[in-house]
């Protein structure tokens, strides 16, 4: 009998520890960012917030793609999403209301781990909140946004330009809570594990096969900087979306089963890309292939 | 009639030649498409006319059709126009919709 005692207690001292000798957020972050520092020598650091354009051999993808810079379509969206933002609520109060600063200059912080409610908060949930609050009678607030094309477009548009207004701010997200850290590991996780048919993790094509062609037109971006381009505008689609509804698509191209936009998971997934790819200035919203 | 679509314009000028970019938020429906839900085709909606005006003369005209893509992007060259002359964009589509946006030449 003692002798289990004993046994369970070493088991125990095992458990304890199990979790400190894995690499805290910061190696992970030095490790991932060295990655890709060694895959591609000649890309400079901020670069990379420009998406795959800027990967070696992607000169033809960057050519069209500063051509239609000059005046990119997302400008539309983006003047819906500034009107939605700018119209006061019922109690006159408006968007900018919610938000510390008046929403300027803060998303660079977003996704945040918020410890009243114990859940990762992205910026469309903030947004989503702050029109609830205000008993405003926008579409997004109760449609299904997976499924509905119409609010999810119109969410993605607000959130654009509320990403807008902290465009050139440098990512910094605070992993420094245990609930935090728990979420990172989370998406952490997910980031690398395979799923699908196809038997893809995130990590293989944008890490292993970053800068390559996924059945010979899709070019593959790097994970450096991959959200802060979002929400962005794909010329395949041709108007504005959120980054969850790119998880979705994402996840169907490897023949896997895409989460429920807003889920957790994808909000952990997105905690963890974001918190990769700190230090780089936010572009959103963007134009993507 | 009014519209709710969005027109923008943005010029540039460079030796003497203006370069004049219009962006338009239109459906621009052919009529063939066919709506997913409903099994029906899709009415045809489509810019028909766009004309240039620059201080009140026509320099520009062009007829679009079907072939033109959604959100059009409208592009000419204009030699000779001075910088603070006025630049009027307008365009009328097969549903009777049109709109016109100003904008001063820098």
């Amino acid at each position: 009998m003692k002798k289990i005692f004993l046994f369970m207690a070493v088991l125990g001292v095992f458990a304890a520890t199990s979790p400190a000798a894995m690499a805290d957020p910061a190696t992970d972050l030095k490790n991932f960012q060295a990655y890709f520092k060694k895959k591609f020598p000649t890309v400079p650091f901020d670069e990379y917030a420009n998406g795959f354009y800027v990967l070696p051999g992607m000169g033809t993808y960057r050519e069209q793609w500063m051509l239609y810079n000059e005046f990119p379509p997302l400008e539309l969206g983006l003047a819906i999403g500034k009107k939605i933002w700018e119209t006061p609520f019922k109690n006159g109060k408006t968007f900018a209301s919610c938000f510390k600063n008046g929403g300027k200059n803060i998303a660079q912080g977003y996704p945040y781990w918020d410890d009243a409610t114990q859940k990762i908060r992205t910026a469309e949930m903030d947004l989503m909140d702050c029109a609830r609050k205000n008993e405003a009678n926008l579409s997004f607030l109760t449609a299904d946004l997976g499924k509905d094309q119409g609010p999810r477009v119109q969410l993605a548009e607000l959130t654009a330009y509320f990403y807008s207004l902290s465009q050139g701010q440098r990512i910094k997200i605070d992993v420094s809570s245990p609930g935090a850290i728990k979420a990172y590991e989370e998406g952490k996780k997910y980031w690398w594990q395979r799923r699908g048919q196809l038997n893809f993790a995130c990590a293989n094509c944008h890490m292993d096969l970053a800068g390559k062609n996924f059945g010979g037109n899709q070019p593959l971006s790097a994970a450096l900087g991959h959200t802060t381009a979002w929400p962005a505008q794909r010329l395949e689609w041709g108007r504005i979306e959120t980054i969850h509804f790119r998880y979705m698509t994402c996840n169907s191209q490897i023949r896997a089963k895409s989460q429920k936009h807003g889920s957790e998971i994808y909000n952990d997934l997105q905690f963890y890309e974001t918190y990769m790819s700190s230090g780089l200035p936010l572009t959103a919203p963007a134009m993507r292939n | 009639m009014a519209t709710d679509k969005q027109t923008k314009i943005r010029t540039k000028t460079q030796d003497g030649v203006t370069d004049v970019l219009v962006l338009v938020s239109h459906p621009m429906e052919t009529g063939l498409r066919v709506d997913p839900k409903t099994k029906e085709k899709v009415p045809p909606h489509f810019i028909q006319k766009m004309s240039f005006f620059l201080d009140g003369k026509e320099v520009a005209s062009s007829d679009l059709g079907t072939a033109v893509a959604k959100d059009p992007l409208i592009g000419i060259k204009l030699k000779g126009a001075k910088p603070g002359a006025k630049l009027k964009v307008t365009w009328s589509d097969n549903k009777g919709e049109s709109a016109s946006e100003e904008t001063t030449i820098s």
